[in-house]
């Protein structure tokens, strides 16, 4: 288990958290112009990389909100988090210094 | 005393298994992946198509990933036609692989039940019996008091949270030793001339139009005639590589082992609702299996408070475990689907076939999906058995919503 840090409360255990898989994923602006493809794609396919992924947790014992973390899935490290309403980091953000989101 | 020590009866190993061969510059075909999927590939190649200039490409070691960390259960008791289908003739080969191989691999048929504690549940298994009928797998739909008699230390009473109330039983199903079984299978391909190469990572591909022409490794290139992905939970890695997008995702899903105790456990018990999957290895150690890490991981490990709810629902099924001792935990990585069915097939390169999003149930396929796997290799045509597992399924929308028969939830 590891301490995770919602960006309202803080560091909380990792039971407080549910995942919600690959976040900054849009739901399409032309849903009426997709081809099953394109649905296909929005639908049951995310990112799976190992390494830096950006993704959503909900702190559903706590706050209940939800936001996005950068974290490592060979290490399982939280790079950060941010807000939902946050742009993703760069990659040159996420190699400067780790500052607190609030 | 002790009756028997435990292990005593397991069989010696030889003393030498297979070559460490040097990478050839060139190989007809190449399987990605030395688990149990790509060596069982490797054998059929072999044996049913007589195709041995073949390399199976390890980045670790032969059968150290998830072939080492499964739970080993058997069984074909899965809903839809085209599951029972390939599990099925996974079953009969398992039946008679000790022979096939000439290799011990300690196949005890000793019966799988899948619990029922909920009305849904209820309905749902003996829908699910009905059904592994009508496609020739034993099944049985068993009340409690039958589920007592076949394994007398489940739990039965009912004021427990979740009341076993009833559970279908598959008698043929069963475990077998996992690592025996890999090495059977390696022995087999190595002796037909197939080289297994370890500690050979794939770092990329060499391509030419619609064909990969070779695998870029830690230990040089290799020109590949036909390349088999059979890298499990590292799929994505490879297709990444290749730009081809699956939809599966790793998780980290923890099992964990006992002491070694006197027989206790007559069967292979397994729960969807309190997720709890519970057989007793040959040597006497009670082997369990937790549910997938929510998040996405290729670390080969995960969260402790995972295996404590784990141990919670095994201990309320099966008081007497109470007093055991956990020995050992450890994790491996599953590629999960969206409909809890493999991912079995071409790919939009022609010479390049997928084997991946077994998820969390993938051993008990290994010959099935090993002999089916070289067929479509041998043939350049998908196999009956693995055409309903096609990628594009998830276009057509043909999906085969195994969540049900599927143990883990994910």
């Amino acid at each position: 288990m590891q301490l995770i840090e919602c960006p309202w409360c803080g560091p909380r255990e990792e039971t407080e958290f549910s995942y919600g898989g690959q976040a900054h994923v849009p739901y399409p602006e032309q849903p009426g112009e997709l081809s099953d493809e394109q649905w296909a794609h929005y639908v049951f396919y995310r990112d799976n990389p190992k390494g830096r992924f950006a993704e959503r947790w909900n702190h559903n014992t706590g706050c209940r909100r939800w936001f996005n973390a950068i974290r490592d899935t060979a290490t399982y490290r939280f790079e950060r988090v941010y807000r939902l309403d946050d742009p993703q980091p760069s990659a040159t953000e996420l190699a400067g210094p780790r500052r607190s989101t609030s | 005393m002790s009756p028997r020590t435990p292990g005593a009866d397991l069989p010696e190993h030889p003393d030498f298994l297979w070559r460490d061969p040097e990478p050839k510059r060139s190989y007809d075909v190449v399987v990605i992946g030395g688990g149990g999927h790509g060596l069982a590939t490797a054998h059929y190649l072999a044996k049913d198509h007589g195709i041995t200039n073949v390399a199976v490409l390890e980045k670790g070691w032969l059968g150290g990933g998830n072939m080492a960390r499964n739970t080993t259960i058997i069984r074909s008791n899965y809903l839809w036609d085209e599951s029972s289908a390939i599990y099925e003739h996974a079953l009969q080969l398992w039946e008679g692989l000790e022979e096939d191989l000439g290799y011990p691999i300690l196949f005890s048929q000793r019966g799988v039940l899948n619990l029922a504690h909920t009305l849904q549940d209820v309905r749902d298994s003996v829908r699910r019996v009905e059904a592994n009928k009508l496609n020739g797998v034993d099944a049985e739909w068993l009340e409690p008091d039958e589920v007592r008699k076949v394994c007398p230390i489940v739990n039965t009473s009912t004021d427990i949270r979740y009341p076993v109330l009833g559970a279908t039983y598959q008698p043929r199903a069963g475990i077998a030793k996992h690592d025996y079984v890999a090495w059977g299978f390696a022995r087999r391909a190595d002796e037909a001339g197939i080289d297994l190469i370890q500690d050979c990572e794939v770092t990329g591909f060499t391509t030419d139009g619609d064909r990969v022409t070779g695998v870029r490794t830690t230990r040089g290139d290799i020109a590949a005639g036909k390349v088999a992905l059979c890298a499990a939970g590292h799929t994505s890695v490879l297709t990444d590589m290749l730009g081809i997008r699956v939809p599966v995702q790793s998780h980290p899903l923890q099992a964990l082992v006992s002491e070694l105790l006197e027989p206790v456990h007559p069967t292979v018990v397994m729960s969807n609702a309190v997720h709890v999957y519970v057989s007793q290895a040959h040597k006497g150690e009670l082997v369990m299996g937790a549910g997938v890490d929510s998040y996405n991981g290729y670390g080969q490990r995960g969260a402790f408070h995972v295996i404590e709810r784990q141990m919670a629902a095994a201990v309320e099924l099966f008081p007497v475990f109470a007093r055991a001792h956990l020995l050992r935990t450890w994790g491996g990585i599953v590629d999960t689907s969206p409909d809890a069915s493999p991912i079995v097939g071409r790919t939009p390169y022609d010479n390049v076939y997928l084997n991946c999003g077994w998820g969390t149930g993938g051993f008990k396929a290994t010959p099935g999906i090993g002999s089916a796997l070289a067929h479509t290799i041998a043939h350049d045509e998908p196999h009956p058995h693995i055409a309903p597992f096609t990628l594009d399924r998830f276009v057509t929308g043909a999906l085969v919503d195994e969540h049900g028969a599927a143990a883990v939830a994910h």
